[in-house]
C-alpha cells in the first residue's frame, strides 16, 4: 500500500489536481493566520510573565503549562458551543467557517507559544536582569529587547505551534465541518478518507502534509543559519 | 507588562470582528444541510448537488456527522435542513417543535457484512434476528457503531428481538466503536468482527479487504431516509426559502430520477420513494 | 535644577542588607563628597559588590538610605549613573547596535557619540562584529562605552578589568582616569591593590559588612589605620577571628 500511496501522491500534484490544492491552500491559511495571532497573543503573554512579578504569577504559570495539554476534540467542543446559533457568539455566524477554525487552532496553540516562551525569555533574562535595572530599563523595553535576543529560539517555539496546527483535527472538524470547498484541510480530508476505507489517498495525503512540514522547516532553517552566522558568537 | 498584551488581544478582536464583517457581505443564498456520514462517504451529495447549484445557484454546504450530532446541531439552529435515516428521533425532532414537516426522500437496506471465512456460518440465512443469535451463540466478533446513529439505533432494535444481552456481551465479542460507519467498518475487518452497514456505505467502500455480504433482504432490514426543513420559530436565523426550494427539488420528479440512478459499479444506492 | 556637584555627593545613612538571614551588610555609614576616584577594596565577602549596587539603587537595602546631595535618590540622579559589570553583558545584535540601544533610549537621534566612544575604545573596527563575538576585552570596552554613551555624572565599576588582558585592562584605565579628570565621579570596586594606588585618590576599605577605614590613597597605602587593611596590605587572605 505504501507504494501505491507514493505513486498517488506523487500523480495528484505533479496533474495539479485542483481539490487537493485548495484543500492545501485552506491547511496553510488556517495554520498560519493561527499561528499568527498565536504568537502575538502567547509571546506578550510569556514576556510579561518572565518579566513581571506580580502575586498570582506563580498560579498563572502552572494554569498556562497546564493548557498546552488540552486536548484539541474539547477545545473544539467549547468553541462550537460558544459559536452555535444558540449559543453566546451565535450571532457572529462564525460556525462551519475557516474563521471559526482559526479560532479554535488559536485557543490551542496560544498556551503552548505563552509556556515554551516565558521559560526562554525567564531564562535569558536571569542573565540581564542587572544589566537592565542599571539601564534604567521600562519593563516594555526590557520585554522587547529580551524577545529580540531570543529571537532563534522563539523560531523553534513558533514552529512547534504551526506543527501542532497542521496536525490538528479534532478541533477544526468540529467547528469547520469538513464541508466540502469551504472547511476541509488536509487533516479532516485524511480522516474522511480513512473513514471511506479509501486508505492509500488517506496515506498519500499523509504523505504530502509531511512534506509541506518539511518544506516549511527546512526554509526556516536556511534562514535562521544564514542569519546565525552574521550575528552570533 | 500587561498592557501588551490587552493590546494584542485588542488586535487579534478587531481582526476577526473585520473577517467577520467582509464575509457576511460575501455571502450568496447557502443552505446547511446536517446529514449523516453514511450518506455523504458514499459519494451521493458529490454526485447529486452539483444539478441543484445549477439550477438555482443556491450552495448547499453539507455537514456529514452521526445521526446523533447532526439532530442535536439541527435543535441548536446550526441547520437549515436536516436529512438522516432514524425514524422517530426524526418524529421527535418535528413534534419536538424543531421541524415543520417530515418528508419520505428514498430507501435502501442494511446489511450484514463478515469475512468470507464466516466463522458464525450465517451465509443462507435469511432471518437476521436467527443470524444474530447464532452469532452470540458461537461468540463470533461483532463491531456495533455505538453512537447512537441510526444505523446503531437499527442494530440495537434487531438484537432486542433475539435473546441476547449486548450489555453483557460488551465484556466479550461485541465490539462498541463509538465511532461512524467507515471507522466501524475497518475496525470490523482490523477485527475480523461481523457488522451491519447500510448497503450504499458498503458499495462504496474501498478497504473491503476479504469481507462480503453474509446477509441481506429481510423486511426488518429496511432503511427510509427522511428529510426536515428546520423551523423557524425554534430557529430564527434558519434560511427557509432556501431550504425549502431544496427539499422541494429533492421531492421532485427530476430529483427522485437522479437519485434512482446514482449508482457505483452497476449496482444502485438509493431507491427514491418520495411520494 | 541640580548642580553638578549635588549630583555626585554621595551618603549613605544606616544601611544595612540580609540575605536569608545572613547580615552582608551591616550599620554602614559613609560620604564620598569629593570627585575624582575612589577605591572600594576588601576581603572576599566583605560587602563590596553589594555595597556598590545599593549606590547604584539596583539593590535595595533593608534599612537606611542613599542620599545625593543629601536628596533622596530621583529620578534624575538614577538616568545620571552607569555601571560596568565584572563580566559584560551585551546585547545579541552589531557592537555599534549595542551602544545605539542605550541612545535609542534616551532619545538621543545622532550618533556622532557612538562612533566618538567606539573610537575611545579602540573597536570602531569592529563595528559591525556580533557584539558576542568579540573577545573578553573587547566585550569588556564595549560594555564601557556602552555605560558613558548614558554621559553618567557617577561611573560604578565592579571589578571591571579582574579578568581581563593588560591591553584591555589598560585602555580602560586610561579612560577612566579621563572621565575623572573630566569631572566624573568614578566609585569602583577593585582586587588589585597597584591598580586602586594608580587610579584613585580615596580609598574606602571594607571588612565583614562595614567601612573599616575611609582615607587618602597616598595615606592608606602607606600607612593604613585599621588591622583588616594591614593584614589586607601584607598580603594575607584571611583573618584569624
Amino acid at each position: 500500500m505504501q507504494e501505491s500511496a507514493l505513486v498517488l501522491a506523487f500523480t495528484l500534484i505533479s496533474t495539479g489536481n485542483p481539490d487537493l490544492f485548495e484543500i492545501i491552500g485552506l491547511s496553510l491559511r488556517v495554520s498560519i493566520v493561527s499561528v499568527f495571532f498565536s504568537l502575538l497573543l502567547g509571546l506578550s503573554l510569556g514576556a510579561s510573565l518572565a518579566v513581571s512579578r506580580f502575586r498570582g504569577r506563580q498560579v498563572l504559570t502552572i494554569l498556562i503549562n497546564s493548557m498546552m495539554s488540552l486536548p484539541p476534540v474539547v477545545v473544539g467542543l467549547l468553541v462550537y458551543l460558544a459559536l452555535s446559533r444558540s449559543g453566546p457568539l451565535g450571532w457572529l455566524g462564525l460556525l462551519y467557517t475557516p474563521t471559526a477554525m482559526i479560532i479554535a487552532q488559536t485557543l490551542l496553540i496560544t498556551p503552548l507559544v505563552a509556556a515554551l516562551s516565558r521559560q526562554v525569555i525567564e531564562d535569558l533574562f536571569v542573565e540581564y536582569k542587572e544589566q537592565f535595572q542599571s539601564l534604567r530599563l521600562t519593563q516594555s523595553q526590557q520585554i522587547n529587547a529580551l524577545l529580540w535576543d531570543s529571537r532563534y529560539s522563539l523560531l523553534t517555539v513558533a514552529l512547534a505551534g504551526l506543527g501542532r496546527s497542521l496536525s490538528e483535527v479534532g478541533a477544526v472538524i468540529i467547528v469547520g465541518g469538513n464541508i466540502d470547498h469551504l472547511t476541509r484541510v488536509m487533516t479532516t480530508a485524511i480522516a474522511l478518507e480513512t473513514s471511506k476505507g479509501d486508505l492509500p489517498l488517506a496515506l498519500a495525503l499523509g504523505l504530502i502534509l509531511l512534506t509541506m512540514a518539511l518544506m516549511i522547516n527546512a526554509l526556516l532553517a536556511t534562514i535562521n543559519f544564514s542569519a546565525k552566522r552574521q550575528a552570533y558568537a | 507588562m500587561k498592557s501588551l498584551f490587552h493590546k494584542a488581544i485588542a488586535l487579534s478582536l478587531f481582526s476577526i470582528l473585520v473577517s467577520t464583517t467582509s464575509l457576511s457581505h460575501a455571502k450568496k443564498s447557502t443552505v446547511l444541510v446536517q446529514s449523516t456520514t453514511s450518506t455523504a462517504n458514499s459519494g451521493f451529495y458529490d454526485y447529486l448537488l452539483p444539478h441543484f447549484e445549477q439550477q438555482s445557484g443556491i450552495t448547499v454546504n453539507v455537514v456529514a456527522v452521526g445521526t446523533g450530532q447532526a439532530i442535536r446541531n439541527a435543535r441548536n439552529c446550526d441547520a437549515d435542513v436536516l436529512l438522516v435515516h432514524a425514524k422517530s428521533a426524526e418524529d421527535a425532532f418535528v413534534a419536538d417543535g424543531f421541524g415543520d414537516t417530515r418528508f419520505e426522500l428514498m430507501y435502501n437496506d442494511f446489511v450484514i457484512i463478515g469475512p468470507s471465512s464466516d466463522p458464525a456460518s450465517i451465509r443462507g440465512i435469511n432471518n437476521v434476528q436467527l443470524a444474530l443469535q447464532k452469532i452470540a451463540d458461537v461468540s463470533a466478533l461483532f463491531a456495533s457503531r455505538g453512537d447512537d446513529s441510526g444505523t446503531h439505533k437499527k442494530e440495537v432494535s434487531l438484537w432486542r428481538q433475539t435473546k441476547v444481552d449486548i450489555d453483557q456481551a460488551g465484556r466479550s465479542w461485541y465490539r462498541s466503536t463509538g465511532s461512524g460507519m467507515g471507522a466501524t467498518i475497518n475496525t470490523a475487518i482490523g477485527l475480523g468482527a461481523y457488522t451491519i452497514t447500510d448497503r450504499a456505505t458498503w458499495i462504496s467502500f474501498k478497504n473491503k479487504s476479504d469481507y462480503e455480504i453474509v446477509l441481506e433482504g429481510d423486511p426488518e432490514l429496511f432503511n427510509q431516509y427522511g428529510v426536515i426543513l428546520v423551523s423557524a420559530n425554534k430557529c430564527p436565523s434558519v434560511s427557509s426559502e432556501a431550504g425549502q426550494q431544496f427539499i422541494d427539488w429533492l421531492l421532485s420528479d427530476h430529483a427522485q430520477s437522479l437519485i434512482g440512478q446514482f449508482s457505483i459499479d452497476g449496482q444502485q444506492l438509493f431507491y427514491p420513494n418520495a411520494d | 535644577m541640580l548642580s553638578a556637584s549635588c549630583q555626585t555627593q554621595l551618603e549613605l545613612v544606616n544601611i544595612a542588607f540580609h540575605v536569608n538571614g545572613k547580615a552582608l551588610l551591616t550599620d554602614v555609614n559613609l560620604s564620598i563628597t569629593e570627585s575624582g576616584v575612589t577605591a572600594i577594596m576588601g576581603f572576599n565577602g566583605a560587602g563590596k559588590s553589594v555595597l556598590l549596587k545599593i549606590m547604584h539603587s539596583i539593590l535595595k537595602p533593608e534599612s537606611g538610605s542613599v542620599l545625593w546631595g543629601q536628596q533622596p535618590c530621583n529620578a534624575h540622579h538614577l538616568q545620571s549613573q552607569a555601571m560596568v559589570f565584572q563580566k559584560p553583558v551585551l546585547l545579541k545584535r552589531s557592537t555599534k547596535a549595542n551602544i545605539d540601544f542605550v541612545l535609542k533610549q534616551r532619545d538621543v537621534k545622532h550618533f556622532e557619540l557612538r562612533d566618538q566612544l567606539l573610537e575611545r575604545v579602540g573597536l570602531t573596527a569592529k563595528m559591525r562584529q556580533a557584539a558576542r563575538a568579540l573577545s573578553g576585552g573587547e566585550q569588556q570596552r564595549l560594555a564601557l562605552a556602552r555605560a558613558l554613551a548614558c554621559e553618567p555624572k557617577v561611573l560604578f565599576l565592579d571589578e571591571a578589568t579582574a579578568s581581563l588582558d593588560p591591553a584591555s585592562t589598560a585602555i580602560i584605565e586610561r579612560i577612566v582616569t579621563e572621565q575623572a579628570q573630566a569631572g566624573t565621579k568614578i566609585i569602583m570596586v577593585t582586587h588589585d591593590a597597584a591598580q586602586a594606588a594608580r587610579l584613585s585618590q580615596q580609598v574606602v576599605f571594607m571588612d565583614a559588612g562595614s567601612v573599616a577605614e575611609q582615607s587618602h590613597s597616598h595615606n592608606f597605602f602607606t600607612n593604613p589605620t585599621s588591622e583588616a587593611a594591614k593584614a589586607y596590605l601584607d598580603g594575607q587572605i584571611f583573618i584569624p577571628t
